[in-house]
C-alpha cells in the first residue's frame, strides 16, 4: 500500500514539474509581448433597446401563459374607440388625438384594438400581450413621441378575478425590476376597463424617497389597466355575464427610459451608432 | 383642476396637509400631477409695526421710519403717504428677495441708510393697488412671517381629472371624496334663495320679474333656469372672494363674475350672468342657430353658427355660444345694475360639437361637455343668488324661472352582492357595500336579493352594475385586495407567426457577426414610392406620408450619423410598410400593411487593431461583395427559397423580394460608399434543419484555373462544373479573378477550388482526375472556356 503510494506520489511530483517547465516555455515565448496592449476588435450587433424591453416584458408574460400576437397599424374607428366602449363625441377621446387617412381609417392610438379582433377570432380563455407601433398626434419632445411602442396584455375567461389582475401585474412588476420592488395600485379611468387603474411602481431613481423624477411621490406610473369592462365583451358577443378579464397597455419606451436612464425618447428613433452600440450585446 | 388646500379646508372644517390630500386623492379618487404652494415667493416678508414716523431730512415726499421687525429698531425711508405710526405693514427686512427677485440691500436713500423696505401690495404681487403700503389687520406680533400672519399661504392641489368625472371638477365633489378618507363631512353653507322657487316642470315658457323665457331647444338645453337680480352694484370682490380665486389661477374680474366663478368652482355649476338692460325685449330665446347667423363673442372673434348649434338669444339676435362663450354686448360693465342670471344643462355633445366646431373652448364648455349635475342646479343657482346679493347688493323680487320640459327621476341602478366578489375575488359583505356608496352620496336600499341603488345627479358616469363595483373596489382602496397569484387556464391563441418570424430574424442578423445594429425609424416621412399612403392631419408637411418603403428612412439615419462624425454605420430595420389598398368603397382607405427587412452599410469592413500596418491606415471598406453578402443574408432569413440574381440593369442584385445597390445619399467627403437593400418578409415558420451525417472520407482537392470570355458568367461556368461533377464534387469555391497581362483581350481569368469526396471510400487519384477531366470538357464545349496555360 504504502509504496504503491509513494509510487503515486512521485509520478504526480513529476507530471507537476512537467507542467511547470511548460508553462514557463510559454511564458518565454511572450516575454517580448506587451501583452497589455488591446486584442483585435471586433464590430458588436445588437438589437435595439426598445425590442430588448418588448422581448423581455413578453417572456415575462408567457411564463404567465400570455402567447404573442399582433394586429394592424392602420385600424377603423370601430376597432380603434366603439368597440371599445368609447362614447361618440365624447371628452374620452380627446387623449387619443389620431392621424386619420381618410374615412374613419386612422392609424391606431393604442394596441387595444387586438383586443376586439382577438375576441372576434378566438373563443376564450384568452391570454395575450400584443406589442406593437401606435401613433399620436403628440409632437415630438423630450417624452413624447407621435410613434410610440406599446404592449397590450389581455386575458378573458370564467372566474378572472380583481385579484388574478392585481397578482399578474404585480408579479411582472417584481419579474422586471426587482423582487422587492414596491407596487400600488390607483383609480383610473379607461373606457374599455372597470374597474379601471393604473400602476405605479416604487421610484427606480431615488427607491421611494421622494425625487424631482417622481415629483416627490416616490412612485412611478408604469402601466394603466383594469378589468375588461362588460361591454368589450358585448361589442364582440361574448357573454359578459360568464366571462371576466383584465386588460393592460404599457410603454416599453418608458420603462427602459426609466430603467437604462435614458432621458430623451428621440434617442430611440434617431439610430446614432454610438447610441445603439450601448445597448448591443 | 386645480383645487386650493385652503378652500377644502374651509369646506371640510378641519385643517389638511396638501401632500396628504394629494396622496389620499391619488389612492382612491384621481392622480394628483403635484402640490404647488402658491406665495412661496413672500417667506422673507415679515410682519413689521412702525412706532414712529418722522420727515425725511433730505425729501419731502419720503418719511424716515422707526420700525419694530421684532429685532432692535430699524430706521427705514418710505414713500407711502398712508403709513402711520402704531400700524402694522409687510416688511421686507435686507436681505430679502421680493416676487420678480428683487433681492434687497442696505442703501442711502437721499442720504439716509434705509434698513429695508415696508411693501405695497403690488411689490408683494398680491394686486395692482400702488397708492400705499398694505395695512394689515393682525395682532400676530412684529416679526411675524407675512406668510403666517394673513391667509394667503396656499397650496395648489393639481388634480388630472378623467373625462368621466365631472364631479370632480369642483371643491365640493374633491371634498366629498376627501371626506370618505378622512371620516370628515362637507359643509356648504345654507342656501337661502332656493327656497323660493317657482318650478315650472313640463313647460317651455314663462316669465319672471319682466323678462320672457322661452326654451325652443329643449334637446340642446333640457333643463333651463332664469334668475333675475336688480339693483346690483357691480365693483370690486372682496378681499376673500378675490384671493379664492386667484389661489386657484383664476383672475379676479368685478364681483358679479367672480360670484360666478366663484360657484363654478365651487359646486361645478357654470351661470351666465348678462345685463338686462342689454336684453331686447326683455326676453331670452333658447334655440338652435339659424344658417349663417353670426355672434361676435367675447374674445372679439366673429363666429359663424349652424342650426347644430344652440343659442341663447334675445327678442332679435343671439347673445349666447349656449355653454361656450358670450359675446361683448351682454356682458356686465361697470354701469349694469339689473342682471339676468343663467344657470343651464345644456346637451354635452352637443357642446362639444359645437366646441370643435367654432375652435373655442372655455372653463364652462369643458365642464357641459362631460355632463352636470342635472338634479343640483335649483342649489346651485340659489347659492349664485346668495352670493351676488352679498357681494354685490341687489334683490331678486321674484324666483327664479325653472323650464324643465321632461323632467327626469333619479336614476337606480341595481347590484348584486354575489357579483361583487365575484369580480373582486374577495367577499365584500353587504353592509359594507352600503356603507362605502353612501358615503359619497349613492343611496342603496335592499330589493329582492340585490341593492337598488339610487345614482346621485353628479355621478353620471356611473349607469351599469359595474361601475358601482368599481366605486366599491376604489373606495375600500386598490391596495386593500391581496395579490397573489392564483391557478388559470392557458389560452387558445398561438403566437402569432409574424412575431416569431420578426425575432428570428433579428436575432439571426445581429448574430451574423456583420456588427448590424437595429434602428427603429419613424415609418412618417416625404412621400417615398408611388404606393405611399398620405396622412390627412400631419404634425408637419415633412412627415404626411407612411413609409412604403424602409430604405429611404434608413438613409436619412445613415445621414444623422454622418451629421454627428459616425462613418462605420450598419443599421437593419424590420418593420412595417404601407402601401395604398386597391380595395374600393369603405375599404378603399385600408393601406395594405407588410413587413420588411432593409440594411445600410457603410464604412470600415472591421474595426482598426493596432497590428494594422501603418501603411494601410485606411482599412478596407465594404464593397458590393459585403452588400452582395447582407443581401444572400436577408433573403436567406426574409425569404428563403428565394434567389439571389444580377440586376438587368447592372445596378446590384435583385430577388423577387427586394433588391440590393449601391445608393446615393448627402455624404461628406470622408464617408465610405453607401449600400442598401430591402426584401419583403414572407412569414413562415423556421425551416427544419435536417442532419448531414459527417464525411468519414478524406477529400481530394484540386484548384483549376479557367479563361472565361467576356459574356461568361461564374454562375454559368459554376453550374455546368457542378452538374459534370455530380455527386463527388462536395465543394466549388472561388478562390481568384484575374484580368490583364497574359490573357487575350476581352477575357478573364477565374480559379475554382474542387473538392471531391466519396460518401463511402477514398477517391483515388485517378477518379478525381476523371471527374475533373469531364467538366472541363464540358465548360469547353458548352461555353468555350478553357484551361488557362501556365
Amino acid at each position: 500500500m504504502g509504496g504503491a503510494a509513494n509510487a503515486l506520489k512521485r509520478e504526480l511530483e513529476h507530471a507537476i514539474e512537467e507542467r511547470e517547465r511548460e508553462l514557463k516555455r510559454g511564458a518565454t515565448a511572450l516575454a517580448d509581448v506587451d501583452l497589455t496592449l488591446p486584442g483585435r476588435p471586433q464590430w458588436r450587433g445588437g438589437v435595439h433597446i426598445v425590442t430588448q424591453v418588448v422581448d423581455e416584458i413578453c417572456d415575462i408574460f408567457k411564463e404567465l401563459g400570455f402567447t404573442r400576437v399582433v394586429g394592424p397599424e392602420a385600424e377603423t374607428e370601430h376597432y380603434n374607440f366603439y368597440a371599445l366602449n368609447f362614447p361618440k363625441d365624447h371628452p374620452a377621446l380627446d387623449a387619443q388625438d389620431s392621424f386619420y387617412l381618410g374615412g374613419d381609417v386612422l392609424l391606431r392610438t393604442h394596441t387595444s384594438p387586438v383586443q376586439i379582433r382577438t375576441l372576434e377570432s378566438y373563443p376564450p380563455p384568452i391570454r395575450i400581450v400584443v406589442p406593437g407601433r401606435c401613433y399620436r398626434r403628440d409632437p415630438f419632445d423630450a417624452s413624447h413621441s407621435p410613434v410610440f411602442e406599446q404592449i397590450e396584455g389581455f386575458a378573458v375567461d370564467e372566474g378572472i378575478t380583481f385579484v388574478d389582475f392585481k397578482a399578474t401585474l404585480a408579479t411582472f412588476a417584481r419579474r422586471i425590476f426587482s423582487p422587492t420592488t414596491k407596487v400600488r395600485f390607483r383609480p383610473s379611468y379607461f373606457p374599455f376597463t372597470e374597474p379601471s387603474a393604473e400602476m405605479d411602481v416604487q421610484c427606480q431613481i431615488c427607491g421611494g424617497s421622494g425625487c424631482a423624477a417622481c415629483k416627490q411621490t416616490g412612485w412611478m406610473e408604469i402601466l394603466g389597466s383594469g378589468m375588461v369592462h362588460p361591454a368589450v365583451l358585448e361589442n364582440s358577443k361574448v357573454d359578459s355575464e360568464k366571462y371576466t378579464g383584465f386588460a393592460w397597455g404599457m410603454g416599453p419606451e418608458r420603462i427602459a427610459m426609466l430603467r437604462y436612464g435614458i432621458p430623451d425618447i428621440r434617442l430611440f428613433f434617431d439610430s446614432d451608432v454610438r447610441f445603439l452600440e450601448q445597448f448591443s450585446k | 383642476m386645480i383645487v386650493s388646500r385652503r378652500w377644502l379646508e374651509a369646506l371640510l372644517g378641519r385643517s389638511l396637509e396638501g401632500k396628504d390630500v394629494a396622496d389620499r386623492l391619488a389612492r382612491q379618487v384621481a392622480p394628483v400631477d403635484g402640490v404647488v404652494p402658491i406665495h412661496q415667493d413672500l417667506r422673507d416678508v415679515l410682519v413689521a409695526r412702525v412706532l414712529e414716523v418722522k420727515q425725511h431730512p433730505n425729501a419731502d415726499r419720503l418719511s424716515l421710519c422707526v420700525v419694530d421687525a421684532g429685532g432692535a429698531p430699524l430706521e427705514v425711508v418710505c414713500g407711502a403717504s398712508n403709513v402711520q405710526a402704531g400700524k402694522s405693514y409687510p416688511f421686507a427686512p435686507v436681505g430679502a428677495t421680493l416676487p420678480g427677485g428683487l433681492k434687497l440691500e442696505r442703501r442711502k436713500i437721499r442720504g439716509v441708510e434705509s434698513n429695508g423696505m415696508l411693501c405695497s401690495a403690488k411689490e408683494l404681487g398680491l394686486g395692482v393697488d400702488h397708492a400705499g403700503i398694505l395695512e394689515l389687520q393682525t395682532d400676530a406680533p412684529p416679526g411675524t412671517p407675512f406668510l403666517e400672519a394673513v391667509p394667503i399661504a396656499d397650496e395648489q392641489i393639481v388634480i388630472d381629472v378623467s373625462a368621466n368625472r365631472p364631479d370632480l371638477l369642483c371643491h365640493k365633489g374633491v371634498a366629498r371624496e376627501l371626506a370618505v378618507s378622512l371620516g370628515a363631512t362637507v359643509k356648504l353653507p345654507n342656501i337661502e334663495s332656493s327656497q323660493h322657487f317657482a318650478p315650472k316642470h313640463g313647460t317651455r315658457k314663462g316669465t319672471v320679474d319682466g323678462v320672457e323665457v322661452i326654451l325652443e331647444d329643449p334637446e340642446g338645453a333640457p333643463r333651463y333656469m332664469i334668475a333675475v337680480i336688480r339693483g346690483v352694484k357691480v365693483g370690486a370682490s372682496p378681499p376673500w372672494l378675490a384671493t379664492r380665486l386667484q389661489s386657484i389661477g383664476q383672475r379676479s374680474i368685478n364681483n358679479i363674475v367672480d360670484a360666478t366663478n366663484y360657484i363654478l368652482f365651487e359646486v361645478n355649476q357654470p351661470l351666465h350672468a348678462f345685463d338686462l338692460a342689454k336684453l331686447r325685449g326683455p326676453a331670452v330665446v333658447v334655440r338652435r342657430a339659424k344658417p349663417g347667423e353670426q355672434i361676435v363673442t367675447l374674445d372679439g372673434g366673429t363666429r359663424k353658427l349652424t342650426p347644430e348649434m344652440t343659442v341663447i338669444c334675445d327678442a332679435e339676435r343671439p347673445t349666447i355660444v349656449a355653454g361656450v362663450m358670450g359675446s361683448a354686448e351682454s356682458e356686465v360693465t361697470g354701469s349694469t345694475t339689473d342682471i339676468v342670471l343663467e344657470a343651464a344643462y345644456f346637451q354635452p355633445t352637443r357642446i362639444r360639437r359645437t366646441r370643435r366646431a367654432l375652435g373655442l373652448s372655455s372653463e364652462s364648455s369643458y365642464r357641459f361637455e362631460r355632463g352636470l349635475d342635472l338634479l343640483g342646479m335649483p342649489d346651485a343657482l340659489g347659492r349664485a343668488v346668495d352670493l351676488i346679493r352679498a357681494v354685490a347688493g341687489g334683490e331678486m323680487r321674484e324666483p327664479p324661472i325653472d323650464l324643465w320640459p321632461e323632467p327626469q327621476k333619479p336614476r337606480s341602478v341595481f347590484l348584486r352582492e354575489a357579483r361583487v366578489s365575484h369580480l373582486l375575488g374577495v367577499p365584500v359583505p353587504r353592509k359594507e357595500i352600503e356603507r362605502l356608496l353612501s358615503a359619497v352620496g349613492f343611496v342603496a336600499a335592499p330589493k329582492d336579493d340585490r341593492l337598488a341603488v339610487q345614482i346621485p345627479g353628479w355621478r353620471p358616469d356611473v349607469t351599469r352594475e359595474v361601475d358601482l363595483i368599481e366605486e366599491v373596489a376604489r373606495l375600500r382602496g386598490y391596495d386593500s385586495f391581496p395579490d397573489e397569484l392564483r391557478p388559470y387556464r392557458p389560452g387558445t391563441v398561438p403566437d402569432a407567426p409574424a412575431e416569431l418570424t420578426l425575432r428570428r430574424i433579428r436575432e439571426q442578423l445581429v448574430a451574423s457577426g456583420g456588427g448590424l445594429l437595429e434602428a427603429r425609424t419613424i415609418p412618417l416621412g416625404p412621400p417615398d414610392g408611388p404606393d405611399a399612403v398620405s396622412v390627412l392631419n400631419p404634425l408637419s408637411a415633412e412627415e404626411a406620408h407612411l413609409r412604403s418603403r424602409l430604405l429611404p428612412g434608413l438613409i436619412r439615419r445613415v445621414e444623422h450619423n454622418w451629421s454627428v462624425g459616425n462613418r462605420d454605420v450598419r443599421l437593419f430595420e424590420v418593420g412595417t410598410v404601407f402601401k395604398r389598398g386597391k380595395g374600393t368603397g369603405e375599404g378603399a382607405n385600408v393601406p395594405v400593411e407588410e413587413l420588411h427587412l432593409a440594411m445600410v452599410l457603410t464604412g470600415a469592413r472591421h474595426p482598426a487593431h493596432w497590428t494594422d500596418s501603418i501603411n494601410a491606415a485606411k482599412l478596407p471598406d465594404m464593397d458590393i461583395w459585403d452588400l452582395k453578402q447582407h443581401f444572400e443574408l436577408a433573403v436567406g432569413l426574409a425569404a428563403p427559397s428565394h434567389d439571389v440574381q444580377p440586376a438587368a440593369n447592372g445596378s446590384g442584385w435583385v430577388a423577387s423580394v427586394g433588391m440590393a445597390a449601391p445608393l446615393e445619399a448627402d455624404a461628406p467627403k470622408w464617408a465610405a460608399r453607401l449600400f442598401g437593400l430591402e426584401v419583403r418578409i414572407i412569414v413562415a415558420p423556421a425551416g427544419l434543419v435536417r442532419y448531414q451525417s459527417l464525411p468519414t472520407q478524406p477529400p481530394a482537392v484540386r484548384d483549376i484555373s479557367l479563361v472565361l470570355p467576356g459574356a461568361v458568367t461564374a454562375a454559368a461556368v459554376e453550374a455546368v462544373l457542378r452538374r459534370e461533377g455530380g455527386t463527388l464534387l462536395e465543394r466549388l469555391d472561388v478562390l481568384d479573378e484575374y484580368r490583364g497581362a497574359g490573357l487575350p483581350a476581352g477575357t478573364r481569368g477565374v480559379t475554382w477550388r474542387c473538392t471531391f469526396r466519396s460518401p463511402d471510400k477514398t477517391l483515388t487519384e485517378r477518379e478525381a482526375v476523371e471527374a475533373l477531366e469531364r467538366m472541363l470538357r464540358a465548360a469547353e464545349a458548352e461555353l468555350d472556356v478553357r484551361r488557362r496555360q501556365a
